[in-house]
C-alpha cells in the first residue's frame, strides 16, 4: 500500500526538533517551573515515537542507533545509584543536596543532585516507552 | 572489624569473580576461590588463643536502627567451631573441586554460588542479631538451591533443588515467626541480650511456642525426621557440593541454631524431649535406610541424616544440665553437649573424607552403584586406604576419632537413662535405640568398604578401566584422613582450645565448674560404653554376613510408606488445587477482570466507607464558570457515546477526548505539571493504541445476555457513584492537619520552587525511584512477552 505522506514527513522534520527542544527545556526547568524528569522524558520519547511513526524503523535506527532497552536499564541504575552517595556520607538514602555556585558564563547558578536523579528518571521513561512501542510494532 | 571482614570477604570475592575469571582463565580460577577460605581459616586460627581465653570479639553497626536490626557480629567459641569447619572444609573442597570439575562446566557460576554460600554460612554463625541471622540463613538455602540445580538440564537436579528449597524455606519462615515472638517478648533482636533475659522470659506464654517454631527451622535445615527427605534428593549436586554443604556445613546450621539457643531454652522439658526424640528417631531411621541403598551417595546421605540425628539427640541430653533437677551434678549431662560438638567436628572430617572418596570412585569409574562396583582395592590403593579410614571412623572403631565420639555418645545416653533428669522413665530407650542404630551404622560402613573395594571385580559392568585418581585429587581427602587419625591421638588439644570455649557459650550457668570440659581418653577401662562397642562389632558383622537373608524386611509395609510420597502428594494436590482456583477467575477476558476489580472496590472500599459513617458530602463549591460546565458536558457526551459506537477507532478517539478534557481540567485548577504530563501521556497512549490495532480482534457488539449487561451496568454506575461520593467527602475532610505546609518550604529545604518536583525528586524520592524501577520492569516485561514468545510451530518452552 503506497501512502502519500509528503506533508507529514516534511512537517515532522521540523516539528521533531521543536519537540526535542521543548523536552530538554521541560527537563531543565523542572526545578522551579512546571516540568521535570518524567514529563521531559515523555516529551522526548514522543518525539522519537513520531519519528518511528512517520519513517520506518530502519531509517530512524540509522540516525538514533541506541538500544533503548539498555537506556532504560541505565536510567533505572542512575536513579538508584544517585541515592547511594548520600548513604555513603551518612545521610539517609536518596537525600538530595543543592548549592549555589558562581560559574564563569552562567553567573550565580544553582546546582542540585536531584538533576542526576531526574536524569535517570527521564532516561528510564524514554527507554521504556520506546522499547514498548518498538517491540509492539516490530511484531506486526 | 575482622569479623565483619570474615563475613564479607567471600561476597566481595564473588562479586569480583567474573572479572578474575576472565583474567585468570578456567585453570586458575579454582585457586583464586580456594584462597578465600584459606586466608579466613588462617586468620581464625590466629584468633583461637584469644577465644580460648574466654574473650568475645563483637562489633555492631547500625543497619536499620528504626527496626532494631543491626549489623551485629559476634565471634565466640561456638561460632568459632562452625567457622573453622566452614573455612577449613571449604578450603579442602575448593582444592578438590579444582580437579573434580572439568573446565567445560560453567565454573564461573559454580564458584560464585560456592562463595555466596560460604559468606552466608559465616554470616549465620557470627550474627548476633536475629534478623541478620535469618537473612543469612535464607541465603544459605538459596545458594544451596543454586548448587543442587547446578546441572539444571537434569530433571532430578531440578526436582531435588526445589524440594530442598521448599522444605528449608518453610522451616526458615517458621523460624522467623519464632524470632518475631522473641522480639515481642523482649523488645530486642540482639541474641546475646535475649539470652541474658532467660529468667524473665520463662513465664511468658509465647516462650514455648517460639521455641517450637525455632526448632522447626533447625529440624528442616538439619534434616531431622520427618523433614529428612530433601537430603537424598539433594545428592544430585556435584560431589564437592555434597561434601561441603550437605554433610559438613549447611545441614549443621540447624545444630548451630540449637546450640545457640541452648542457654535460652535448655532445661525446659519440652526442649529436652523434642531434641532427644527427634534426634534418636532420625538416628535410627537414617541408619536403617542407609543399609538398603545401592547408590553410594544416597547411602552417605542417609548416614548423614542418621548422624545429624545423633548430634541433635546429644544436644538434647546436654540441655538437661540446665534443668533445675540436674542441680546435683550438672556436668555429667553437660558432657553430652561436649560430645555433640566433638562428634560434629569428627563427622565433618570422616564424612567429608568419604564423600570425596565416593566422588573419586564416581569420577574415575563412572558409576557409584555398588551393584556394579567391587574389587577396586588393587586398582585404587590410596583411595581404598582413605575409604577404610573414613568408614571405620564412622563405624566407631579405634584408632580413629569416630571411636572416641561414639563412646562418648554411648556414655551420655547411659547417663541420661540412669539419671533420668526429667523423671519420665522413658529415657531408657535412648541407649537401646542408639546402640541399635550404631549396629546399623557398622553394617553400612562395612558395605561401603566391602562392596566397593573388596570382592570380585565386575569389568563388564563398568565403562572405564579402573585406575587411581590424579594426585591433586587425593590431597584434600588425604588431609582429612590425617586429621581423622590425629584427632584420635590428640583429642584433648581440640577439646581444650576449640570445644571448651563453645561449652562456655552453651552452658554459661556452669562456666565456673572445673570439669565442664571433660578429658577425652581412648582407654577408659572395661565399662559399659566399651562393651556396647564390642556388641556393635559382633552383631554388625553378623548382620552384614546375613544381609541377603533379612533384606526382605524393607518390603514390609510400614517401611515402604515414605515421607516422600506424602511430600509428592502435597505438591501435586497443591498444584492441582491452585490450577482449579486460578482457572476459575483467569478467564482471559478483560471485561471479567474489570468486573472483579470494581466489584472488590465497591464491596471493600464502599462498604468500609458507608459502614463507618465516613460519608459526609460537602456540596459547597468555588465559582463554576461556563468552561467547566461545557467540558463536563463534552466529557459526559464522549463517555456515553462510547457505549454505542460501532468502530474501534471511534472509541479510541472518544477515549482521547476524555483524556485531553481531564488535562484541560488540570489547567482550570492551575496544576500545570499534571496538565503537561496528562497531555503527553494521552498522546503516547493513543499512538500505542493505534499500533495495537493489528492484534485486537474484530470489534463486535457485546452479545452477552441482558442480565449480565444489567449487572455490569450496575457495577459501573456504582463505581462511578462511589468515586463521586469520595470526592465530595474529601472536600470537607479535616480530621487530620494538612501536611502541605511542610512542602511549601521546598525552596528552603530542597532548593527548588516547584513543589511537585521537590516532592517527587527529593522529599519522596524513594517512591519515585521504585516507580522508575517498576516502569523499567514493565517495559522489559512487554519486550520479553512479545520478542521472546515462541514462534508458531517452534519449541514448546513451557513443556521442557
Amino acid at each position: 500500500m503506497k501512502e502519500n505522506d509528503v506533508i507529514l514527513r516534511t512537517v515532522t522534520r521540523v516539528v521533531v526538533f521543536i519537540i526535542l527542544t521543548f523536552g530538554v527545556e521541560l527537563f531543565l526547568s523542572g526545578h522551579h517551573n512546571p516540568g521535570g524528569g518524567f514529563v521531559g522524558g515523555l516529551v522526548l520519547s514522543s518525539a522519537l515515537v513520531l519519528l518511528y511513526v512517520v519513517f520506518d524503523i530502519e531509517t530512524v535506527h540509522q540516525g538514533v542507533p541506541f538500544d533503548f532497552r539498555k537506556i532504560a536499564a541505565f536510567g533505572a541504575m542512575v536513579s538508584l545509584l544517585s541515592g547511594t552517595g548520600a548513604a555513603v556520607l551518612g545521610k539517609p538514602f536518596l537525600t538530595q543536596g543543592f548549592g549555589y555556585f558562581d560559574l564563569p558564563i552562567f553567573g550565580l547558578t544553582e546546582l542540585a543532585t536531584v538533576t542526576i536523579f531526574e536524569a535517570g528518571v527521564a532516561l528510564t521513561v524514554i527507554g521504556t516507552v520506546v522499547t514498548i512501542i518498538l517491540s509492539i510494532s516490530k511484531d506486526v | 572489624m575482622y569479623a565483619v571482614f570474615v563475613i564479607f570477604l567471600p561476597f566481595i570475592m564473588a562479586a569480583l569473580l567474573p572479572a578474575a575469571h576472565r583474567l585468570l582463565g578456567d585453570r586458575l580460577i579454582g585457586w583464586y576461590v580456594m584462597a578465600v577460605p584459606l586466608i579466613l581459616f588462617a586468620g581464625l586460627v590466629r584468633l583461637i588463643p584469644r577465644i580460648a581465653d574466654g574473650e568475645v570479639v563483637a562489633v555492631s553497626y547500625a543497619w536499620i536502627p528504626d527496626a532494631g536490626i543491626d549489623l551485629a557480629v559476634r565471634v565466640d567459641g561456638l561460632g568459632m567451631i562452625f567457622a573453622l569447619l566452614i573455612t577449613g572444609v571449604g578450603t579442602l573442597v575448593a582444592l578438590y573441586s579444582i580437579y573434580y570439575l572439568s573446565p567445560r562446566e560453567s565454573l564461573g557460576h559454580f564458584y560464585v554460588y560456592l562463595l555466596l554460600f560460604m559468606g552466608a554460612m559465616l554470616g549465620v554463625v557470627f550474627s548476633d542479631n536475629l534478623m541478620l541471622l535469618y537473612t543469612f540463613w535464607e541465603l544459605t538455602s538459596i545458594s544451596s538451591f543454586l548448587l543442587i540445580a547446578f546441572w539444571y538440564h537434569r530433571k532430578g537436579s531440578r526436582y531435588g533443588a526445589q524440594k530442598a528449597m521448599l522444605i528449608t524455606v518453610m522451616g526458615g519462615v517458621s523460624m522467623l515467626a519464632g524470632f518475631l515472638m522473641l522480639y515481642f517478648m523482649t523488645g530486642t533482636f540482639s541474641i546475646s541480650e535475649i539470652i541474658g533475659m532467660r529468667d524473665t522470659l520463662a513465664g511468658e506464654s509465647l516462650f514455648v511456642p517460639a521455641m517450637f517454631l525455632i526448632l522447626l527451622g533447625a529440624f528442616t535445615k538439619s534434616v531431622q525426621f520427618p523433614f529428612h527427605i530433601w537430603l537424598p534428593d539433594a545428592m544430585e549436586a556435584p560431589t564437592p557440593v555434597s561434601a561441603y554443604l550437605h554433610s559438613a556445613t549447611m545441614v549443621k546450621a540447624g545444630i548451630y541454631l540449637v546450640a545457640l539457643f541452648t542457654p535460652l531454652f535448655g532445661g525446659l522439658d519440652a526442649w529436652f524431649w523434642s531434641l532427644s526424640i527427634a534426634g534418636i528417631v532420625t538416628l535410627l531411621w537414617g541408619a536403617f535406610n542407609a543399609m538398603k541403598q545401592n547408590d553410594l551417595k544416597a547411602l552417605l546421605a542417609y548416614s548423614t541424616i542418621s548422624q545429624l540425628g545423633l548430634i541433635m539427640s546429644l544436644l538434647g541430653f546436654g540441655s538437661a544440665a540446665l534443668s533445675a533437677d540436674a542441680a546435683g551434678n550438672p556436668t555429667v549431662y553437660a558432657a553430652a553437649g561436649f560430645a555433640a560438638l566433638f562428634y560434629l567436628l569428627n563427622h565433618s572430617t570422616f564424612k567429608g573424607l568419604l564423600f570425596m572418596v565416593i566422588g573419586i570412585v564416581d569420577h574415575e569409574i563412572g558409576t557409584r552403584d555398588i551393584r556394579r562396583l567391587g574389587g577396586l582395592m588393587s586398582f585404587m590403593p590410596v583411595t581404598f586406604t582413605f575409604a577404610v579410614i573414613g568408614s571405620f571412623s564412622m563405624a566407631g572403631l579405634p584408632p580413629f576419632n569416630g571411636f572416641l565420639s561414639k563412646e562418648m555418645f554411648f556414655g551420655a545416653a547411659v547417663d541420661i537413662a540412669s539419671g533420668q533428669p526429667f523423671a519420665g522413665g522413658a529415657e531408657v530407650i535412648f541407649p537401646v535405640i542408639g546402640w541399635l542404630a550404631s549396629v546399623f551404622t557398622f553394617v553400612y560402613c562395612t558395605i561401603i568398604v566391602y562392596r566397593t573395594f573388596l570382592g570380585p571385580v565386575q569389568p563388564e559392568k563398568i565403562d572405564r578401566a579402573p585406575h587411581e585418581a590424579p594426585k591433586g585429587m587425593l590431597v584434600a581427602p588425604g588431609i582429612l584422613a590425617a586429621l581423622v587419625i590425629l584427632i584420635f591421638f590428640f583429642p584433648n588439644v581440640v577439646g581444650k582450645y576449640v570445644i571448651g570455649p563453645a561449652m562456655q557459650v552453651m552452658f554459661p550457668a556452669l562456666s565456673q565448674e572445673a570439669n565442664l570440659v571433660p578429658k577425652i581418653e581412648a582407654w577408659h577401662g572395661f565399662n559399659l560404653p566399651l562393651l556396647m562397642t564390642f556388641g556393635v562389632i559382633a552383631l554388625g558383622l553378623l548382620l552384614f554376613i546375613t544381609f541377603r537373608h533379612w533384606k526382605r524386611i524393607y518390603r514390609v509395609a510400614p517401611f515402604r510408606w515414605t515421607m516422600d510420597s506424602i511430600y509428592r502428594w502435597l505438591l501435586q494436590t497443591g498444584e492441582a488445587g491452585s490450577t482449579i482456583l486460578t482457572d476459575l477467575y483467569m478467564t482471559g477476558r478483560s471485561r471479567d477482570y474489570f468486573v472483579f476489580i470494581y466489584l472488590f472496590f465497591l464491596v471493600a472500599a464502599g462498604g468500609m466507607f458507608f459502614l463507618t459513617g465516613a460519608y459526609e458530602p460537602d456540596f459547597s463549591t468555588g465559582p463554576v464558570g461556563i468552561f467547566e460546565i461545557s467540558f463536563v458536558i463534552i466529557m459526559a457526551f464522549a463517555a456515553i457515546a462510547m457505549l454505542f459506537v460501532r468502530s474501534r477507532i471511534t472509541a479510541t478517539l472518544l477515549n482521547g477526548v476524555l483524556g485531553y478534557s481531564v488535562a484541560i481540567f488540570f489547567v482550570f485548577f492551575r496544576a500545570p505539571d499534571l496538565a503537561l504530563t496528562q497531555t503527553v501521556i494521552e498522546t503516547v497512549t493513543t499512538v500505542l493504541f493505534l499500533l495495537c490495532f493489528h492484534f485486537l480482534p474484530e470489534w463486535k457488539p457485546e452479545d452477552s445476555p441482558l442480565r449480565t449487561k444489567v449487572v455490569n451496568g450496575m457495577i459501573a454506575i456504582g463505581a462511578g457513584t462511589l468515586v463521586t461520593a469520595f470526592g465530595l467527602t474529601v472536600q470537607g475532610y479535616d480530621v487530620y492537619e494538612s501536611i502541605s505546609s511542610y512542602f511549601e518550604d521546598s525552596y528552603k529545604l530542597a532548593g527548588g520552587s516547584n513543589i511537585v518536583n521537590a516532592i517527587l525528586g527529593d522529599f519522596r524520592a524513594f517512591d519515585t525511584m521504585l516507580e522508575v524501577v517498576v516502569l523499567f520492569i514493565a517495559g522489559i516485561g512487554v519486550y520479553t512477552l512479545i520478542a521472546l514468545k515462541p514462534k508458531k510451530g517452534g519449541d514448546d518452552i513451557e513443556g521442557k
